[in-house]
């Protein structure tokens, strides 16, 4: 039999998970919905007027969307391993830091990238002026990568944990705070009309990062969890 | 390698259980010594702050508090990682046992830098960036009892937390600066830090010998919570009876 080499291994995965994914509408529809839904609270709660709006706007779209990420964080391995394709996954031979950065970029296609579709028609719900959606949909691109990737190794820490979302948020969040830090300010300069290509870069780095060392924290994570 | 056999005889339980028992003692009592004199130097022999009178006080045991949060989540970090490459149970052990004495260090710096907060900055938080950075490293010491907790098989418990702790001390430094720049674009409050000329012989002191003591301090603790560690998880073993009964 011939060995499957890296990338058709890698292909081959990321084809399965996005297929998986597309079967199930509510999985990818669901974090969308539930970011639409947790911005139009704030309006309501704070107040309609399109100054106070601008002022704040920054902050909600990169909260909301944080959480909404996080939602479906929970989901990126639990099937997998309840059904044991994770297992055979561990067994097939192909490198498992490999394989956790497929899944985690076929779970940030799914989740992460509708959220970024997503954002420049929440922004403008927000009064963000039009010149900073560049800056929104480049900062959340960015900060979604950070939090699947950073977030797949708490997803695979907490597998078949009893209640275990709320300890994945417990787990995630004080690590994703710095990308909460640089994405907000990111869009917050650009409101105001300044160059945000500072904390952009900041964010970039921290994406980096983030794809590149924890795949292997995540493998070793799944090590753990499959024992 | 003879270089290597304490190393090995260190990961054996018996022989480690021992040893913390007659460490402890060489901890404690430096620790209370220590404690007792910096406590009278800092509270009686040092003289009022010019700016901040007598409440500058406060510094003997709030940034003991706050080095104590950081060295703590630095030796459970350090711990996780040899035990997750050496597969030394012992040093899983060591991280369990200190992360809560961190945790509470944690939270007595928090607590001490809140009341010293409200008569100097007249609030009893600000949304500084070393209040800030000390808030998320407590959220990381609950998140690493959190998950140790809810694992009932203690092995994978211990791996589980160890890879976690390795994940949070290499984010360590990127909260903490990242909190820096968060602040220092703000630009909120107007006094963000205590301006700190240089600071008298009378008064350093003092401060430098309740940090050793609280060190020393958190090496006594941590021997004895060792030792429950180890007689936890050697509950079925023989030697553990012998020396019990001794």
């Amino acid at each position: 039999m011939q060995p499957t080499g890296l990338l058709a291994a890698g292909r081959l995965l990321y084809a399965r998970d996005l297929k998986l994914a597309f079967r199930r509408w509510e999985q990818i529809t669901q974090p969308v919905v539930f970011f639409l839904m947790v911005t139009t609270l704030f309006p309501l709660a704070l107040s309609p007027e399109t100054g106070q709006l601008r002022q704040v706007a920054a902050g909600v779209l990169w909260v909301a969307a944080l959480l909404s990420a996080l939602l479906a964080l929970e989901f990126m391995f639990r099937s997998d391993y309840e059904d044991g394709t994770l297992e055979q996954l561990v067994l097939s031979g192909q490198p498992l830091w490999w394989l956790a950065l497929i899944k985690a970029l076929a779970h940030w296609t799914v989740s992460g990238l509708p959220l970024v579709l997503a954002a420049p028609i929440v922004a403008l719900s927000l009064a963000i002026p039009t010149e900073a959606l560049g800056t929104v949909v480049v900062s959340l691109f960015l900060g979604t990568a950070i939090l699947s990737f950073l977030g797949a190794v708490g997803a695979g820490l907490t597998l078949g944990i009893r209640r275990g979302s709320v300890l994945l948020s417990l787990l995630v969040l004080p690590l994703a705070m710095p990308a909460l830090i640089f994405g907000a300010r990111a869009v917050d300069m650009a409101v105001m009309g300044d160059v945000s290509r500072g904390p952009l870069l900041l964010l970039g780095a921290m994406c980096i990062l983030s794809v590149t060392l924890g795949p292997f924290a995540t493998s070793a994570a799944l090590k753990v969890s499959m024992e | 390698m003879a270089t290597w056999t304490w190393f090995h005889k260190l990961a054996s339980p018996p022989h480690f259980y021992r040893i913390a028992g007659m460490l402890m003692p060489w901890f404690a009592w430096p620790a209370a010594i220590l404690i007792i004199a910096a406590l009278y130097g800092g509270l009686v022999l040092a003289p009022p702050d010019y700016q901040q009178g007598e409440g500058f006080r406060m510094v003997y045991v709030h940034a003991p508090s706050a080095w104590m949060s950081m060295f703590i989540y630095a030796t459970m970090a350090i711990a996780s990682a040899i035990a997750l490459i050496w597969r030394m149970k012992l040093a899983h052990a060591v991280a369990a046992a200190a992360a809560p004495v961190g945790a509470w260090f944690t939270f007595a710096a928090l607590a001490t830098g809140s009341l010293w907060g409200k008569p100097m900055w007249g609030t009893w938080w600000v949304w500084d960036a070393r209040l800030t950075s000390e808030l998320i490293l407590l959220f990381l010491y609950l998140g690493f009892m959190a998950l140790r907790s809810s694992i009932e098989d203690p092995q994978r418990a211990d791996r589980a937390s160890a890879v976690l702790a390795v994940v949070g001390v290499i984010n360590l430094p990127i909260i903490h600066y990242s909190v820096y720049w968060w602040n220092t674009l703000h630009q909120g409050a107007t006094i963000t830090k205590i301006g700190k000329p240089s600071i008298t012989m009378d008064m350093l002191w003092p401060l430098l010998a309740m940090m050793l003591g609280f060190t020393l301090y958190f090496g006594a603790v941590l021997m004895i919570r060792l030792r429950a560690e180890v007689i936890r998880r050697e509950r079925n073993a023989a030697w553990l009876r012998e020396e019990l009964a001794r």
